[in-house]
Order: C-alpha cells, then sequence, then structure tokens
C-alpha cells in the first residue's frame, strides 16, 4: 500500500471513529445523565429553585442574588451579600470575579471604600470588619457570607426592621452553617435563605 | 484550628487516593493489556473498518493519533462555525475564525485554554457534541500515549507498540465513561445543573430580576475533571455555584482530577512487571504535590500584599464556602495536574502564592500531571534521571532492563526542551515584536505593572504545558493570542507525543539487558530523591530567570 493510500485510509478510520464517538460520548451520554439528573435528582438538576410563602420562586439556593435598590445602594432591612463581579453585580448571565491583582491600585481603592461604607452602615471598626465582606469572590454569584459579617449586620437589620436585636440575633444563628462533615471548607451564611427567613418573621 | 481542619481535608484526599490506588492502577493495566474485546467494543471495530489485533509500530500508531486529533479539530471547528443552524443554541452566532481556531486546538489538545465567556458563546450543542466528545477522546489519547510507552519498557525485540484505536476505544469505554456517569450522579446529588432550559428568568426577593443559567453542566464537569481537561461550563469555571456548590463537592472534584494520574504509576508497575517501580513514581509525585500544596496553602492564608492585609485576608476571587484552604488545594491539584479548572481565580492571588500555580505547570505537569501526560512526562523524567546517575558512576545508564544510548536521550532531551522554548518565546514576542506589544498592552493586559507581565508569562505557561488555567483578567480573545496560543498548545501538546513514541518504538525495539551489580536500582528512596532533584532543578534553571521578572519581583516589592 502506498504511503497517500495509507494515508487516506488512517483518517478516514479516524473520521468514523470521531462521529461514532461523538455519538457515544456527546449525545448518547448528556441524554443519560440528563433523563438520570431530571428523574431521580429534579430539584438539584434544575438549580436548587428557592420559593417564598406564596410559593412564588425568588431564586437558587445556590446563587446569590443583590439586596439593593436599582441604584445598586444596599437596602438596610436586609442583610448584604459580598460584593460582586459579575456583571453589574450577581448577573447569573456573566459569572466572573474582578481578576484584580495583589497590588491593584483599583482594588485596594475598592477595598477602602467597601470598608467606610460598611462602617458607616453598621457602626463598626475597619478592623472589625471580615475579609469576605470587602472583596468580591471568584463567581461573583457567591450565596454564602461568613458568620461573622452576619453577625455584623445583625444590629442594623434590626434597628431598619423595628424587630428586637435578640430575635435577628437568633435568626443568624439558626443560618449559620458549619463544615461539611465537621471539617470541610469554611462556615457559612446563605444569605437568601437569611433574608426569606427574615422576611417571614 | 483552620490547620488542623487543612490538614485533615488533605488527610481525607490521600486516603482516598491511597484506597483508590491498587484497584483502579489493576484496573487500568487489565484494560490495556488484555486480548479479550467486549462485544459492544468488536461492533466499534467493525464500524470504523480496523482490525483489532493488528499491531502497530510507532509511527503507525503515531499516524493513527495525530489523524484522529486532527479530524477531532476539524470538527470542533466547523460545530462552532456552524452555531446558528444548531439546535439547542439558545440564539448565539458562530464563532469567529479566530476564535473557533484557538477553542479547537485548546479542547483536542487536552488544555481546554477558554479565550472566551462561555455564557455569551457556546450553545449546548458545541458544548456537549464538540467540547465535552474533546473531553473523553484527549483523555484517552494521552492514556494510549503513557501505555504505549510502559509496552516500550515491558516489550523486548519487539517491532510494535499496540493498536491505537483499540486503546483509544478502551479508554472511552471502559475507563472513563463508567466513571464520568458515576461522578455526574455524584454531582447532580451535590446540587450540579443538568437541564436544557436555557436562561431562567427569576423575580428576586428584592423586586428585581435574575437571570439563572441552566445546561448540561454535571455530564461535562466531571469529564472535565476526569479527563484533566478543564474547560468551566460557565466563564467562573469551578467557582461557579451551579458546577461546584459545596464543600464536599469540591473535595469529590479533586479526587476526580487526581484518580486516574495518580493510579497510573500501578499500572506502569503491573506492565513493567515490578509493582515497586510504580511505587517509586507514585513517590515521586506525591512528595511533589505534597511540597507544593503546603508552599500555597502557607502563602495563601499569611495573605501578604497591598490588597490582601488591607482587606484582612486574601478571599478576594475566592468563594465562602471553600475558603483559603479549598481553594488552594483545587489550585495545586488543578496545575500539578494539566487540568486548569479553577475553583477561585489565581490572577487575585497574593503575589508569591501566584507564582506557585506557574511553577507547577513549569514543572512540566508531572507530580501527578495529566491523564497519560503526567506518566509519560515523568518516565522521560527517569530517563534524564539514570542518565545523570549513569555519568556520575561512569556506567551506561539502563532503566528497567533498557539501555539509554544516544537516540533515548537525544529524545528526552528535546522532549524537556519543548515547552519552555514555546513559553518563553511566546512571551518574549508578546512584548517584542512591533504591533503586537502595544495590543497586548493596552488591550489584553488587565493588571498595571508587573503583574500584567505575570498575565502573559501565565498564559503561555498554560497553553505550552497544556494546562488551561488563566490569570484570567487577560483578555485573550484578540488575533495575537488566539493564534500564538492556539499554534503553543498544539506543539505543546504533539510535539511531545511525537517524541514519546519515537522513544517508546526504540525501547520496545531492544533488547533487555540482564541487571548487573552495578545497575543502579530505580525503586528505592535514592533514585526517588534522585528523579525529585533533576525534576526541580531542569525547571528551576530554565524559569528563575523570567520569575524573578514577574512573581518574584512582585511578591518580593
Amino acid at each position: 500500500m502506498s504511503t497517500t493510500r495509507s494515508t487516506l485510509r488512517t483518517h478516514w478510520v479516524a473520521l468514523r471513529a470521531m462521529l461514532v464517538l461523538t455519538l457515544v460520548l456527546g449525545v448518547g451520554y448528556t441524554a443519560v445523565v440528563t433523563g438520570i439528573g431530571q428523574f431521580a435528582l429534579p430539584a438539584q438538576a434544575n438549580g436548587s429553585l428557592v420559593r417564598d410563602a406564596d410559593g412564588a420562586v425568588v431564586g437558587s439556593a445556590l446563587v446569590g442574588q443583590p439586596f439593593a435598590d436599582a441604584e445598586g445602594a444596599p437596602l438596610p432591612e436586609w442583610f448584604q451579600p459580598r460584593p460582586s463581579a459579575a456583571g453589574d453585580g450577581y448577573d447569573g448571565g456573566a459569572s466572573s470575579g474582578s481578576n484584580f491583582g495583589p497590588e491593584n491600585a483599583d482594588l485596594v481603592a475598592a477595598i477602602t471604600e467597601r470598608q467606610a461604607a460598611v462602617g458607616e452602615a453598621d457602626g463598626v471598626q475597619r478592623g472589625e470588619i471580615p475579609a469576605d465582606a470587602v472583596t468580591a469572590s471568584g463567581s461573583g454569584l457567591d450565596p454564602h457570607i461568613s458568620p461573622a459579617y452576619a453577625r455584623l449586620q445583625v444590629a442594623r437589620v434590626a434597628e431598619a426592621r423595628g424587630l428586637p436585636e435578640a430575635e435577628v440575633a437568633a435568626l443568624v444563628e439558626r443560618f449559620v452553617q458549619g463544615r461539611d462533615a465537621g471539617y470541610l471548607g469554611d462556615p457559612t451564611v446563605n444569605v437568601l435563605r437569611l433574608n426569606l427567613a427574615l422576611a417571614e418573621l | 484550628m483552620e490547620v488542623l481542619f487543612a490538614a485533615l481535608q488533605a488527610a481525607t484526599l490521600a486516603l482516598i487516593l491511597a484506597l483508590l490506588y491498587r484497584p483502579l492502577g489493576d484496573y487500568l493495566a487489565r484494560t490495556y493489556t488484555s486480548d479479550r474485546d467486549w462485544r459492544v467494543e468488536r461492533g466499534f471495530y467493525r464500524l470504523i473498518g480496523v482490525d483489532p489485533r493488528a499491531e502497530q509500530s510507532w509511527p503507525a500508531y503515531l499516524r493513527g493519533v495525530l489523524a484522529f486529533s486532527l479530524v477531532g479539530l476539524l470538527l470542533v471547528y466547523v460545530l462552532q462555525r456552524a452555531q446558528a443552524v444548531l439546535p439547542y443554541s439558545l440564539g448565539l452566532p458562530a464563532v469567529p475564525e479566530g476564535l473557533a481556531f484557538n477553542t479547537a486546538a485548546s479542547f483536542v489538545a487536552n488544555t481546554n485554554w477558554q479565550s472566551y465567556s462561555p455564557e455569551l458563546t457556546m450553545g449546548y450543542t458545541v458544548q456537549l457534541a464538540g467540547l465535552a466528545v474533546q473531553n473523553f477522546v484527549s483523555a484517552a489519547v494521552g492514556i494510549a500515549v503513557a501505555i504505549a510507552l510502559v509496552r516500550g519498557f515491558a516489550r523486548h525485540g519487539s517491532p510494535t507498540l499496540g493498536n491505537f484505536w483499540v486503546d483509544l476505544v478502551r479508554g472511552c469505554l471502559r475507563v472513563l465513561l463508567p466513571l464520568a456517569i458515576v461522578g455526574a450522579i455524584v454531582l447532580l446529588a451535590g446540587g450540579v445543573v443538568q437541564n436544557f432550559a436555557g436562561f431562567t428568568e427569576v423575580h428576586t426577593l428584592t423586586g428585581g430580576i435574575q437571570q439563572l443559567p441552566g445546561g448540561p453542566v454535571a455530564s461535562q464537569e466531571v469529564i472535565k475533571l476526569l479527563g484533566t481537561n478543564g474547560g468551566g461550563f460557565f466563564n467562573a469555571n469551578s467557582a461557579h455555584p451551579f458546577e461546584n456548590p459545596t464543600a464536599w463537592t469540591n473535595l469529590f472534584e479533586v479526587v476526580l482530577m487526581l484518580a486516574i494520574p495518580f493510579a497510573l504509576p500501578r499500572a506502569f508497575g503491573r506492565i513493567v512487571g515490578s509493582n515497586k517501580q510504580g511505587y517509586a513514581i507514585l513517590a515521586v509525585m506525591a512528595t511533589l504535590f505534597a511540597l507544593s500544596l503546603v508552599a500555597l496553602s502557607a502563602l495563601e492564608a499569611a495573605g501578604r500584599g497591598t490588597a490582601p492585609e488591607l482587606a484582612g485576608g486574601a478571599m478576594e476571587g475566592k468563594e465562602t464556602r471553600f475558603g483559603i484552604f479549598g481553594s488552594t488545594l483545587f489550585a495545586t491539584t488543578s496545575t500539578l495536574t494539566s487540568t486548569g479548572a479553577v475553583n477561585s481565580m489565581h490572577d487575585s492571588y497574593t503575589a508569591l502564592g501566584g507564582m506557585l500555580p506557574m511553577l507547577n505547570m513549569m514543572l512540566g505537569e508531572v507530580a501527578p500531571g495529566g491523564v497519560g501526560s503526567g506518566l509519560y512526562g515523568m518516565l522521560v523524567l527517569a530517563v534524564i534521571a539514570v542518565f545523570i546517575a549513569g555519568l556520575l558512576v561512569g556506567r551506561t545508564p539502563e532503566y528497567l532492563g533498557k539501555k539509554i544510548g544516544p537516540r533515548e536521550i537525544k529524545l528526552a532531551s528535546l522532549y524537556i526542551l519543548v515547552t519552555p522554548t514555546l513559553v518563553l518565546t511566546g512571551t518574549a514576542l508578546s512584548f517584542a515584536l512591533p504591533g503586537v506589544r502595544e495590543d497586548v498592552e493596552s488591550t489584553s493586559i488587565w493588571n498595571p505593572g508587573i503583574h500584567g507581565m505575570s498575565e502573559v508569562l501565565y498564559a503561555f505557561t498554560s497553553a505550552a504545558n497544556n494546562n488551561g488555567s488563566a490569570f484570567a483578567g487577560l483578555t485573550a480573545n484578540t488575533p495575537w493570542f488566539n493564534i500564538a496560543l492556539g499554534v503553543a498548545m498544539l506543539l505543546g501538546r504533539f510535539v511531545p507525543i511525537v517524541l514519546v513514541l519515537a522513544l517508546a518504538g526504540s525501547l520496545a525495539a531492544q533488547r533487555k539487558v540482564p541487571a548487573t551489580a552495578g545497575t543502579l536500582p530505580t525503586h528505592r528512596p535514592q533514585f526517588v530523591g534522585l528523579l525529585i532533584g533533576v525534576t526541580v532543578l531542569v525547571t528551576a534553571l530554565t524559569y528563575f530567570p523570567v520569575l524573578t521578572l514577574g512573581p518574584l519581583a512582585e511578591g518580593l516589592n
């Protein structure tokens, strides 16, 4: 067999192999996993949606959302999530981190500004503000804040809602999620779930 | 306390991998040595027209690898260009030529560098029929080449290395597909989505509107990790809560990345007939992995730098649920394999912390490395190590009963020169070519100053080593980066494969040299230490100068 014919034959085999594998691994495999997801684990497969007391979908338990007015100013009566670099903030169509480097002047300015804003809103000193309150997450959709940041917001939220501080503080403690299996990851508070419970107080 | 939790998580990972080592390694060895075909495989061979018992010489094996990869490249390119007429494309237009080339090269080369934002660029059909398929087959190609090299050591006086089509099909059907289905179910249970719903509009608690993305994510997430590919379904990759929802899925995803690369030394030991040889390679990989993980975790926990110190911790670009250690564990795993998935933004790491992922890739991704590519990379370094040991004592070097002669050492030396040449040339040209430099500085670089140069160095390091992670502030969807990185990925993948298969052919043809009193034992701690030293030294000498211009300068400032 000549080299040209042998090369042509090899490519013909390659093409057929690629097409069959595309059917099996692309179409077949995806269909099987989708079937399993939709029939056996539909809640997760469709985005872990969260509903309010009336049954209306208000978001996903896994995806953070903004608690701000139309201009993006934080609303004091809600627990605030972390800063977000996804679109204009928590844009589910544009997940992203800020990608600012550790010496980037824009990042330093943003952190300073956020610390001032949190300090003013919650009446605390700069040193008391946890890092997650003033830094954007990797996805821009982080649904969580640290328990420290949640506790720091209790007084402000209670005052804005005219609720006893102890009641709001107790609610926060109920929503502190420990580490997975007791030692994986960091303790968290899911902001949407906490705010949903807050609205029902 | 933090340190204790981190140590417990690392210990859990080590335990899981230790439990997988023998069964998975033995299964891999059986898969590639068995002479029985499954029925479905026999049907497959008839469909594509190959005789599964036909043995191939190394050039024939190589032609199979290259032809299959070329066809894959063209198919992924055509799918992207035809996106507008494909179903489930979410109304997205055809992908432009330059970006389509870069993406096709990237996924065929097991790199998964992404110059694009997936939510805004790729519909579901391109993702599942183009990208996910390459995630399977490029991984199977990598394992096949590694197995061919192992056969080179195991066979004596043999003109052939096996049959590429059989190795490819078995890798896909016996190894990757079953593991992927099990893994996908686990990820689904954890909250990873799997649907064809597109974007769903929801009214948030405060009455605003939020778009929630959908897609066949679980099926793609698992194979992107298991095949050490790394291309995210979403822009934020495994930082996205729909790709990696919890701290335990994070650990599971780390296991997926490491399972096959860490089990391959066992398969190697089995096939060459000495499990101890497998343990020696494993010891080298595990030691380098542990050192790198401790270094990165310590640097990020310390949080040095203007912004992290001001904020009170290096949490920019990191997710609350993973914390610092969940992030550094994932980053170390991703860059010491050839995965390149990220669950935190490396661009925002501390200066010296951000250097570690770069160093991991510069090591050649051999600890444990990509599926297949990690093992063949480490075996090439082992060849170099026995050669150096041979020079020291003045004996002809041997490894596993094979003489390491001039031809073998030339091939191994060329192998370790390929990626540094691509990395350093690509980075230098980005700043040296008139026209390109202005474009790189004005359009592509995101962070000013030294950090911007690190973004470019990171990009070429990632592309040439087929990693795919990024200092993601860099805007890489430009003509220069799409073409230069595309070429770097293809050369960084296929030139080493040519050299490895040539080496395998040359080794297989040799007769066995009986071991004598003067033969260097390659299963003892002495050799493990030597191989670690060679791996680190080759890297350090090559890259130290350029690191002093980037992350070292920034971190020590």
